[in-house]
Parts: structure tokens; C-alpha cells; sequence
């Protein structure tokens, strides 16, 4: 361990060779299989990797708490100079929550929805004997108060339920933080909270590490993330370390091709290309995990592998302070930049935006949801979910819909395609008023506007056959003349998501998320529409499985001159596929404009925060960066504040903000922005 | 709080409301002339009889006006006459109940106090030999007809084995004792009988058992998966994560949650015990409300009928309100709005 030789002090843990395997049916799972590496006191070390890479179970394994059916088979985990691996029950139980503290990714399941949150956080200072149940309290009520919340006496009282994501994770890092430990384990941490609440508790983090000097291991697929924690990093592929170094070394120069492939599947708000329409993917899934490549286990995807990589490389060190798992780069080279064809723009998007067909208006959109009277002669309260949305989406373009959860996202989409029925306004799809169409009205439209869902485990009939799920909507519109033409349609809606037409007799359960993901999209096509929503498509996928079903999307588009509704949360992706992008906040439009001049130069002070809360997978532009921070989190959408819905957050907030609802004005040609101050962003 | 109580008793009473209106309708609607059934062919084909018969008990009165008669003297605790024993019905449900009652809760308490600590075992020691015989009880408690084990429990115990009594609630040869509640095992430490007490809980035994059979199965199965479901949830991780000891963990963070859906069957469960004797009852010479209901509809007693309907619907939404007040106490979140 150079790091250690040149250091005088100890690491805090010390992970060697730890092997740990599940048993199942199908035989010996070695999810963790080697994996070494320490951590120093009060460093930041960052565990990357996609799912299945191991990452989440060695953290499980420094925390002995793995399944019934998992086990460390091998190696050791020496916490300030113990070993862990050999420690009984009750010593490891003594160190957990003590001096070793783990944080979970879904803050909404982590707390015991029928314990107050006093009651959850005391217990951890009091089973370690660290303090009394009253000064406890006390310390509880400090914590919370740290970690931002807003009076924390009465939130002590509160159950988790009456809070929201970023504010149990915020809970979570207290009771975390509440016996001052050596090593903290944060476990995709901010991964289920929106951008703007990850920007916060990514910032809380690096505080107390700093206030604490806890030394953190963060979690996360997130590169950007990482970028902006830590300052060393460890890249976890087929429960191996591939690549280990300084988090700006290796984000700028990666040394293992898997690190390489990570970096350029993300696409970059701050480095985006004109003209580059396409997104470096590598082929093929992961390795079996019951049987791991003799090679080298990344071999088989690869655009680098040599003869070498049959063997199976060892973690060396390519530098003074990094080590990789590559023959490749053995020699001290550099890998390429990526040579990425820079496609011409398809020629529809060449016709000026406003010359072409409009193919969906809508107008003053309202739709609220009733929500149960307090009691019988309470005034009916209602969730604003969209509340006088306007837009137009013009043939063959993408525009891209942003904002944070419970922005009324998703309550627009279905909204269009009429799965909610409007409450006022107007929706308008080529030239059809279907604001109030009936079922029957509806149905010979529906396959002209389709619609992709964000979850591709639950947007599949697990009892039907791919070819089935295919054929149905294919039957149901009548759109081939009989069955062999359904088939051959099928197997070409395959070949047009790239499966193989062999997958058409499996069921959804037999294929991974990325490929639910494209038999969703097959199934939207089959029908041949002209609009697609896609709502969330990418959100649940690895980075890789990200890029290649945005690649596809935008192949199809080109192929089949589709026009896309996009819904996302990743701002960097919506930059990416949209032409345009609309930004909304509690139910309102707040800034529409082309891709492009949204990103650069954006005239909503929301858009500027959204953006700024972005983080970028470069350690030292992180460093760099001017953050406008949006404090606290969206106000309730049962009773939006008066003027400009935002100006409760707004850093630019005048008393005319509170007294007038700015209206959507054209700033700029085609673009247009809801603020009274744009000329000051 | 005090909203969610109020809302949960209004929409109880307004059901109970409900239930006698159902009650009344079905009994009035459905087929079977009362009148032939109790004067005999002979009085029967008197149109005379006929006739005084109805006007006596108002059955020649508009369907209304005999819901509005039936709901006063429903409010009144009149429950009418029953024609079979000439007494007021609710007289009859007030001796034969606390029989019912005894038997019933002794069946809940042994399948709670049974079934829930073993299937929190079950689950805790998940595929051990502990999962394996609850696995084993509860499949035999659930598949077993009450009027086979019934047989094989008195065949057994009682004629071979002979170290249980017979049926009834008391030897032969015994008294009651004085009446307080009517619920023997009560009354007889009321009135420091214990040998009286004794034979009681003797006799109660293997009623109880065959009552409670498919109870205890169904409240272990529901306990362990419900247990198995929270043990695999986050906060029982995060639990851990804290250091707590693992009894700890299971005792002050698994058992709370999972006890939320055991109560709901529970309460339905203890309302099936209460009113659903009528076999077993029949079978041990129970002199309870399963008896009495069987009695009732042999002879087509509609009165009788109609306050057993009553009384069992009473019973059924009487637990359910038990069981939505007690939710209040065990799911903060039921109390969200």
C-alpha cells in the first residue's frame, strides 16, 4: 500500500482479500471476490460500481450484516487493527452504530414507520452506553438541529411519516452521526432524492466528515457524486477492484477501460458537443456471477482487450498513488478520448422549429386531485398537480420535461395521454380536441400517442410471452392483415430494439432491466405511433444500460421520425435528447426554451438552481464550482404560495414576487420564462 | 385522534343501522310462511286461525310500518317473542350467550397466546425445526373439519383414554353455579366454588381445542409471514446497523409492525369464534348461542332468527370498531389525515 507507506498513520480499516459468496440453488455466487483496500481516519473513499459489481455487499460485509444465505468465505476486514471477519456476535454488535455507522439508499424504508423519531435516535446512544435517555434527547435535538432541520424539539416528537425523503435521509445521518464514528458507510445515499435534495445532503456530508472527522466510505454509481465527496476512489466490476486512486486523477485520466466506459456513458451537462448524437456504450452485460471469465472479467466488453486479457490481470500499480487491473494500461499509457461520430442533425431538424406541424397544444391545463376532507364541513382541499400548463410540441422533435418530484412530471404525461381526465384547459393533438374525449373517442388515437413507464419491472405482464405483449396492441388496432404478418411484425419490432426475435417466446422474468426496458419501447412501436411519453424510461438502469437505451431512442427517432415527450430528473440526459426543454415547478411552467440556450444561459432563477445542484463527474471542476443552493425543499402543492410559486425558495425573492404571478413571457426568440427579474439572472 | 374515533363510531353506528334493515328485508322477502310452519296443518287450513294468527304478530301489516315497529322495539332491547319457547328473544340470547361467549374467548385467548409467539419463532428461526412442526400444526388446524376432530377428540379422550369429561358444561350430577354473568368459570370463582371451577375448566377443555383448531393455525401462519415480511424490511436492517441486540431488534422493531396485520385477522377471527359454534356446540351439548340459532332455524322461528342475525352482525362490526380504534394505537399512520 504505497498511500500507507508514505502515511505514519494507521488505516482506520483495512479490507484484504475478502471473498464473499451466496449460496443458491444454482450454485456458489462469489459477489465479493478479492477485494482489497483501506481507508485512512476521517477520509473521504468513494465504492463504484453498477449493480451486481459487489459494491453494496463488501459494505454489508464490513457491517456483518449480510443475508442468512451469504457469507464471508475468506480475507479480512481489520477495523482499527481487529478483524472484523473473526469477531462474535456480540463484538461485532458492540462496534455497529458505535464506532461504525451505516447510512441506507431509501431513506423512505430506512425508519420504523411506528417509532417516533426521538425514540429512534436514542436508542443508539443509549445501547452503546454513550449517554442517558435524557441528555440523549438533548443530543438528539442538536443533532437533528445540525443536520438542518428545522425545529428539531418538534421533530424529535414527529414519526418518520410526517416527513419527507430529504428529510428522513437528513434523520438517517443523524442517528448516523449520533455516537461519533470512526467510519461511516453511506450506501447510495442520495440516490432516491431529487437533485436539488441530493445537493444538500452531498454538502451536509462533506461537512461532518470535515466537523467529525469521520472517515466515509461513499457508495454510489453516480460519478459526479463521487467527484463532488471524495477524494479517492475505488472501482468495483464483477466483485473485483478494476481500478484505485485519487478521485481527480482517475476521473481525468482512467486507467482500467471499465472506468473509461463509465465516465463516457454519462452524458455531461458542462461538456456537451454539438452534433454528437451518439453515446460511448460498451456491448454485453457483466459476467455470470456463478461463473466469472478466467481472464481478465471485463475482457469480453472491451474495446481495448489484447491477447493478454485471457489471462487474469492483477490489481498493480500504474503511478505513484494508483493501482489497476488492466494489461492494457500496465505500460503507463493513457486511454483514448472517445472517437464519436458527429452525426448531422436528422434532416427534419433542420426545418426551423416554427415552420413545422404542431402535433400537440395544449392550453391552461389544470388538473387538481381532491384530497379527503378534514371533517364534514372543511372546505375540499386539492393537490394543484398541473395548474395552467401551456406547450406545444411540434412534429419529430424532443422536448424534455424537468423538474423535482411532485413537480406534476408524470400527472402531464398522463394527462396527455388521457389516462387523467383534465380539469380545465385544453389538449390538442393533431388538430383533435381531446381534452374530454370519451374511451371510445380516444381508443382509435391511442396508437398515434404511446407511452413508455419508468419501471420495467412493473410495466410488463409477467404472465404473458414477449411475443404476446407485442402482438396484443398490434391485434387490438387490427394493423396487420393476419396472423403470420403479426409474427413477422413482432420479430421486426425486436430487431428494431436490437433482441433477437428468439427472445419472443420468453416471459419478462428471463431478461434484465435494460432489455424489459426495450421490449417496453418495442411495444410502444408496435403500433406505429407518432408520439411517444416516455416517463422516466432510463431512471431505474445502470449508467451503460442508460446509454445504450438513450442511443436507441434516438436512433428510433431518427429511423421512424417519432416526436418524443421526455420525462426525467437527470438534467444532463434532458440536455442531451431534447430539443426543447420545459421546466416546471408545483404544477407550473416556469422556463421553456431550446436545449441549448436553457442550459447556457437560462433566464429562471429555478432553472439556474436545478442546473447548479447537477453534479458534475469531474473532481476538479466540483471544487470550482459556484453553487446556488436552494434551500429547504418544494412547499406543499395543496396550497401553493401566493405570486410566483417559487419565490418561497428563490434567492432573488422581492415582495412583488408575493404579490404578482409573473406570467410566461417570450424573452428571447422561443424562449420563454415565468420571472420578474430575468434580466437580473 | 379524536376525529379518527368519532369518524370509525359514526360509521358503525350508521352500518348497524344497515345491518337491520338488511335483516329485517331478508326475513320478510325470502320464502317460508312462518304462519304454516307454527299452527300445524290442521289450524293452518282455517283461514280463520289464519288470519288472527298474522294480525297477532302484525304480520298483515305494510312491510314499513312493520321495519319502523321492529326498529322502536329493537331500540327498546325487544327483540320479540320467540315462537318456539314462548319467550322473549332477547331473554333466550341473555342465558344462552355467556355460554358462547365463555367458550369463544377461551378458544381466542389459546390461539392468540399459542399462535402468536409461535409463529414469531417460526419466523425468527426461519426453515428450523420450530418452523417446520408450526408449519406442520397450523396446515392440520387449518384442513381439519371441526366435526371430525370433534369425533376423534371425544373417541380419544374422552371414551378411551377417558381423562376428559363428557360434553356438556358440567358433570351431570353438578348445579350451576349462582348466577352472576352466566359465564361459569367466572361465576364459580365468584361464589369460591373451586370445585365447581375445576369441572368447568375440565369440560371446556376439549371444546375449546377443536374450536380454536383452525384459529390457532390460521393466527401462526399469519404472524410468520407477516413477521418473515418485517424482518426483510430496511428499518429492521438499520435496526441492526445500530448495534441493538438482536432481541431488541425483534421485540421493540419487527414485532410492532408485524403485529398490525395479525390484529385485523384476529378480530375477524375472534368474531367467527363467537359466531361460528353452532357445529361444535351441537356436538358437545353446549347450551350457547350455536345451539340455540341451530334450534331456531330448524323451526323457522323468525324472530329468534332475526336477533341471532342481529346479534351477530352487532358482534362483527362491535370487534371491527375494536379493531380500527386499536390501529389508532398501533399505526401513527392511520392518524396521517
Amino acid at each position: 500500500m504505497p498511500a500507507a507507506a508514505k502515511e505514519p498513520v494507521q488505516p482506520i480499516l483495512e479490507v484484504r482479500d475478502l471473498r464473499t459468496h451466496f449460496d443458491t440453488d444454482a450454485g456458489v455466487v462469489r459477489a465479493v471476490d478479492g477485494v482489497s483496500f483501506h481507508v485512512m481516519p476521517g477520509e473521504t473513499l468513494g465504492l463504484v460500481g453498477e449493480s451486481g459489481s459487489g459494491k453494496s455487499v463488501t459494505a454489508l460485509s464490513i457491517m456483518r450484516l449480510l443475508q442468512d444465505q451469504s457469507r464471508i468465505a475468506g480475507g479480512s476486514i481489520l477495523f482499527c487493527g481487529r478483524d472484523i471477519v473473526t469477531m462474535d456476535a456480540e463484538q461485532i454488535r458492540a462496534l455497529r452504530g458505535d464506532q461504525m455507522a451505516m447510512v441506507f439508499q431509501d431513506p423512505m424504508t430506512s425508519l420504523n414507520p411506528v417509532l417516533r423519531i426521538a425514540r429512534q435516535l436514542v436508542e443508539t446512544m443509549v445501547i452503546h452506553g454513550r449517554r442517558d435517555r435524557n441528555s440523549a434527547l438533548g443530543h438528539a435535538v442538536q443533532l437533528l438541529g445540525r443536520m438542518g432541520i428545522t425545529a428539531p424539539e418538534r421533530a424529535v416528537d414527529s414519526y418518520p411519516h410526517q416527513f419527507s425523503g430529504g428529510m428522513r435521509q437528513r434523520v438517517m445521518l443523524a442517528m448516523g452521526f449520533s455516537n461519533e464514528p470512526a467510519l461511516l458507510l453511506a450506501d447510495e445515499p442520495t440516490t432516491a432524492l431529487d437533485v436539488t435534495i441530493q445537493a444538500q445532503i452531498l454538502d451536509l456530508l462533506r461537512e461532518l466528515n470535515t466537523d467529525f472527522g469521520a472517515a466515509v466510505i461513499l457508495i454510489s454509481h453516480d460519478l459526479g457524486v463521487i467527484a463532488n465527496v471524495c477524494s479517492r476512489v475505488v472501482v468495483m466490476y464483477a466483485g473485483e477492484v478494476v481500478e484505485e486512486g485519487p478521485t481527480e486523477a482517475l476521473l481525468s485520466d482512467p486507467k482500467h477501460p471499465y472506468t473509461w466506459a463509465l465516465l463516457n456513458a454519462v452524458p455531461r451537462l458542462d461538456r456537451y458537443i454539438p452534433g454528437q448524437r451518439r453515446l460511448t456504450t460498451i456491448e454485453g452485460m457483466p459476467p455470470d456471477s456463478h461463473q466469472w471469465p478466467r481472464g481478465c472479467r471485463f475482457a469480453a466488453r472491451c474495446p481495448f482487450r489484447v491477447e493478454a486479457c485471457t489471462e487474469h490481470p492483477e490489481l498493480l500499480p500504474v503511478g505513484p498513488t494508483r493501482h489497476s487491473r488492466c494489461w492494457v494500461t500496465q505500460t503507463g499509457q493513457s486511454l483514448p478520448k472517445p472517437a464519436l461520430p458527429l452525426v448531422a442533425p436528422a434532416a427534419v431538424k433542420k426545418v426551423p422549429a416554427a415552420d413545422r406541424e404542431v402535433m400537440l397544444e395544449i392550453k391552461g391545463l389544470i388538473k387538481h386531485f381532491p384530497v379527503p376532507k378534514q371533517n364534514f364541513f372543511a372546505p375540499r382541499e386539492a393537490v394543484h398537480a398541473v395548474d395552467g400548463v401551456d406547450l406545444i410540441v411540434r412534429k419529430g422533435e424532443t422536448v424534455g420535461l424537468v423538474g423535482e418530484s411532485g413537480c406534476g412530471k408524470s400527472t402531464l404525461a398522463r394527462l396527455i395521454v388521457r389516462i387523467h381526465e383534465p380539469d380545465a384547459g385544453l389538449i390538442k393533438f393533431t388538430g383533435h380536441d381531446i381534452t374530454h374525449a370519451s374511451a371510445a373517442e380516444m381508443r382509435p388515437l391511442r396508437r398515434r400517442i404511446q407511452m413508455i413507464f419508468q419501471d420495467p419491472y412493473a410495466s410488463l405482464n409477467p404472465r404473458m410471452m414477449v411475443r404476446d405483449i407485442l402482438a396484443e396492441p398490434i391485434r387490438f388496432h387490427g394493423l396487420t392483415d393476419d396472423e403470420a404478418g403479426t409474427q413477422r411484425r413482432v420479430e421486426e419490432l425486436l430487431g428494431l430494439v436490437g433482441l433477437s426475435s428468439t427472445t419472443a417466446a420468453k416471459y419478462p422474468h428471463e431478461f434484465s432491466g435494460g432489455q424489459r426496458q426495450r421490449i417496453s419501447i418495442a411495444r410502444a412501436l408496435a403500433v406505429t405511433p407518432d408520439l411517444i411519453v416516455a416517463d422516466e424510461p432510463i431512471s431505474s438502469l445502470d449508467v451503460n444500460i442508460q446509454a445504450q437505451i438513450i442511443n436507441l431512442l434516438i436512433d428510433l427517432q431518427e429511423r421512424l421520425h417519432l416526436t418524443y415527450l421526455f420525462i426525467a430528473h437527470d438534467l444532463a440526459v434532458v440536455r442531451y435528447i431534447s430539443d426543447r426543454v420545459v421546466v416546471l415547478y408545483l404544477g407550473k411552467v416556469m422556463e421553456i426554451a431550446p436545449a441549448e440556450a436553457l442550459f447556457d444561459r437560462p433566464l429562471h432563477p429555478y432553472t439556474r438552481s436545478l442546473i447548479s445542484a447537477v453534479p458534475i463527474p469531474d473532481a476538479a471542476i466540483e471544487r470550482m464550482r459556484q453553487r446556488i443552493h436552494l434551500q429547504g425543499e418544494p412547499p406543499s402543492a395543496l396550497n401553493p404560495p401566493s405570486g410566483c410559486r417559487f419565490r418561497t425558495r428563490c434567492p432573488m425573492a422581492a415582495a412583488r414576487c408575493a404579490a404578482e404571478e409573473p406570467v410566461l413571457h417570450e424573452y428571447r426568440p422561443d424562449h420563454w420564462a415565468a420571472c420578474h427579474f430575468t434580466e437580473r439572472v | 385522534m379524536l376525529r379518527y374515533l368519532t369518524s370509525r363510531i359514526v360509521a358503525t353506528f350508521v352500518m348497524a343501522l344497515l345491518a337491520t334493515l338488511i335483516v329485517f328485508l331478508i326475513v320478510s322477502l325470502v320464502p317460508g310462511d312462518p304462519v304454516l310452519s307454527q299452527l300445524g296443518d290442521m289450524a293452518a287450513s282455517n283461514p280463520e286461525i289464519v288470519k288472527a294468527y298474522r294480525a297477532k304478530w302484525g304480520l298483515d301489516l305494510p312491510l314499513y310500518e312493520q321495519y319502523w315497529i321492529f326498529l322502536t322495539r329493537l331500540l327498546n332491547g325487544d327483540l320479540g317473542i320467540s315462537i318456539t319457547s314462548q319467550r322473549p328473544v332477547m331473554a333466550d340470547i341473555a342465558q344462552y350467550a355467556p355460554a358462547t361467549i365463555e367458550l369463544g374467548t377461551i378458544a381466542f385467548i389459546l390461539s392468540v397466546v399459542i399462535g402468536v409467539p409461535f409463529g414469531i419463532a417460526a419466523a425468527v428461526a426461519r426453515d428450523s425445526w420450530i418452523d417446520h412442526s408450526a408449519r406442520f400444526i397450523s396446515l392440520i388446524g387449518v384442513s381439519s373439519p371441526v366435526f371430525w376432530l370433534a369425533f376423534i377428540m371425544l373417541t380419544v379422550f374422552y371414551g378411551w383414554l377417558q381423562i376428559a369429561p363428557g360434553p356438556g358444561r358440567l358433570d351431570p350430577i353438578d348445579l350451576p353455579p349462582p348466577r352472576v354473568t352466566g359465564a361459569f368459570l367466572i361465576d364459580s370463582a365468584l361464589a369460591s366454588r373451586w370445585d365447581l371451577l375445576h369441572t368447568a375448566v375440565a369440560h371446556l377443555v376439549l371444546p375449546s381445542i377443536v374450536l380454536c383448531a383452525a384459529t390457532l393455525g390460521l393466527i401462526t401462519r399469519t404472524t410468520r409471514a407477516s413477521m418473515l415480511d418485517t424482518l426483510g424490511q430496511d428499518y429492521v436492517r438499520v435496526a441492526r446497523a445500530k448495534g441493538l441486540r438482536e432481541r431488541a431488534v425483534i421485540v421493540a422493531h419487527a414485532l410492532p409492525n408485524a403485529l398490525i396485520p395479525v390484529v385485523t385477522l384476529g378480530g375477524l377471527a375472534y368474531a367467527n369464534l363467537l359466531t361460528g359454534t353452532v357445529m361444535t356446540e351441537t356436538i358437545f351439548s353446549w347450551p350457547g348461542l350455536g345451539l340455540y340459532t341451530f334450534r331456531s332455524a330448524l323451526a323457522l322461528d323468525i324472530p329468534a332468527i332475526m336477533g341471532m342475525t342481529l346479534v351477530f352482525a352487532f358482534v362483527y362490526l362491535l370487534i371491527n370498531l375494536l379493531v380500527d380504534l386499536s390501529y389508532a394505537v398501533l399505526d401513527p399512520r392511520v392518524l396521517k389525515r
